[in-house]
């Protein structure tokens, strides 16, 4: 394996950066194992009660109680819901996003663009906020309607990103057979462009599901408020620390397979995507993109595209 | 209107403890990140797997929970220099990855070929870092990693939920206080990030314009 940085190393070298990384392994393991005895000693609270350490079963016998699985089941269920709903529903918006970005009419391209540069550069749980309060719609619609709206600004950005990439010959292509306009946006652009983003759309779903947390503030009942806030609440503080360990543990599951898939997908698109044949790719107007450019400037809130 | 105009003392403090959150977690993130990337992009594979893990982690855990932890179980665990601070220090974390992200890609992003001619004629490791890695990654480096503090701006918003008063926080007052125009007042919130978010939108994408012609 050959980096920028550095050469191959050769017999010495690699006898030094094992000798480095084995101190690395005990360092960091020492650190961690340090770390965890800390937090398991019984410790003296200021008025000199002295509780037990976070590992103590005291601290762990909640999880006995069905009830608390059942509670934690049911928050992980909204959240998975409302990622569901709000993921559909984001995918609708993204589409119509970035046709209303790449039409040709100025009346329709201009507004489109100032209120998707309106929707990205602002938090996301201040448009809960806003939805809750000016809609009164329940908490659950109000989430999701924002991480809609939110994400759909995002993936319409990637999906128009897309669209311009292609090489112009495929539009002109769709017009010469006597295609629409419309008709060649549908069914000759918008499905390599799809394809293209595939990885950059599933991406934002997962920023999506991690996102349904804020949900948490605006009063849904997902899993951060159940499990750490409801039920610590409910037992009393001192499970505290053992709820937000196995929240935490949930979501990184949840979170880490959907990566994990998204992973797999981009690796399977990747080498067929955008259907350009190479002698397209090397000339005219199209660069491909990518994708991962595509997604920080996504991200971002700029005006006009420069890709 | 009036509404706005009446509260502007306490969104201007709202706006100060955004930009304090924005400034304080932005360069706590920089530094940490700097060091994460050093660590994912070095010969030695252990500190790689470390930083690789700590990267998939908190890339994984929503900015809630991480929040929540900081204002609610560091307290418990008889850490609380404030709330303000503890935000940071969620924020920080937090955002941690995506810049060591950022920069791991700018110095990926740097052609082999660079590295090794600039090797092959001579110059050492520090030499080829300095005076030709590096001046390309970070060119290729400042418009995402821009991206993420515009992304740090929005996020400052959740501190608000944790007792922090920044706009956010002063949203909830303000609406709290003044029912009837909750239109108006959020709206203003909403210009007030905006006022962070779309200027440093414009200077990411002047800046990469400017490489996209260099390259």
């Amino acid at each position: 394996m050959t980096s920028v940085l550095y050469d191959v190393p050769g017999p010495k070298a690699r006898a030094r950066s094992r000798v480095i990384s084995v101190l690395g392994i005990v360092l960091i393991v020492g650190g961690l194992v340090a770390l965890v005895v800390v937090l398991g000693l019984p410790k003296a609270s200021a008025n000199g009660a002295v509780q037990p350490g976070l590992w103590d079963a005291s601290r762990w016998d909640v999880f006995n109680d069905v009830q608390v699985w059942r509670t934690l089941g049911i928050g992980a269920l909204n959240t998975l819901r409302m990622a569901a709903v709000a993921a559909v529903l984001a995918l609708i918006v993204g589409v119509l996003f970035s046709f209303g970005r790449a039409a040709d009419s100025a009346w329709v391209r201009i507004p489109t663009t100032v209120v998707l540069e309106f929707f990205r550069g602002m938090p996301v749980l201040l448009m809960m906020l806003f939805i809750l309060l000016v809609f009164s719609t329940g908490s659950f619609w109000a989430g999701v309607s924002a991480l809609a709206v939110y994400n759909g600004a995002i993936i319409g950005e990637a999906l128009r990103a897309g669209i311009k990439a292609l090489p112009s010959g495929q539009r002109e292509a769709g017009l010469a057979i006597g295609l629409t306009p419309v008709a060649t946006r549908f069914r000759i652009e918008f499905p390599q462009a799809f394809r293209q983003m595939l990885p950059i759309i599933i991406a934002q779903l997962v920023v999506l599901l991690k996102d349904t947390s804020l949900a948490f503030v605006v009063g849904y009942n997902e899993l951060l408020r159940s499990g750490n806030y409801n039920l610590s609440q409910f037992f009393g503080n001192r499970y505290q620390f053992s709820f937000f360990f196995v929240v935490l543990v949930i979501y990184l599951a949840m979170n880490l397979s959907l990566s994990w898939l998204a992973r797999i997908i981009a690796r399977r698109t990747g080498s067929q995507s955008g259907g350009v044949t190479p002698t397209d790719a090397t000339k005219g107007p199209a660069n491909p993109v990518d994708p991962n450019l595509v997604y920080s400037n996504a991200l971002g809130a700029q005006s006009k595209g420069q890709y | 209107m009036d509404a706005v105009i009446d509260n502007l003392p306490t969104f201007l403090e709202g706006f100060r403890n955004t930009l304090g959150l924005l400034a304080l977690a932005g360069i706590g993130a920089f530094i940490l990140g700097i060091v994460v990337a050093a660590m994912r992009i070095s010969p030695v594979g252990s500190f790689r797997a470390f930083a690789t893990v700590y990267t998939e982690i908190v890339r994984n855990t929503p900015l809630t929970l991480v929040l929540f932890f900081c204002a609610y179980l560091l307290p418990y665990l008889q850490f609380s220099p404030g709330y303000f601070q503890l935000a940071a220090i969620g924020l920080t974390v937090y955002t941690s990855p995506f810049v060591a992200e950022a920069l791991r890609s700018g110095v990926n992003g740097v052609h082999v070929g660079q590295a090794e001619a600039a090797r092959s004629i001579g110059l050492t490791f520090g030499q080829t870092l300095s005076f030709i890695v590096m001046p390309q990654a970070v060119r290729m480096v400042i418009p995402p990693l821009i991206n993420v503090f515009i992304a740090l701006a929005k996020n400052t918003s959740v501190a608000g939920a944790f007792f922090v008063f920044e706009l956010f926080g002063a949203a909830r007052q303000i609406t709290n206080d003044r029912g009837d125009a909750v239109i108006a007042i959020l709206l203003a919130v909403a210009v007030f990030y905006l006022i962070i978010t779309i200027p440093l939108g414009l200077v990411a994408g002047r800046i990469e314009k400017k490489v996209a012609v260099l390259r």
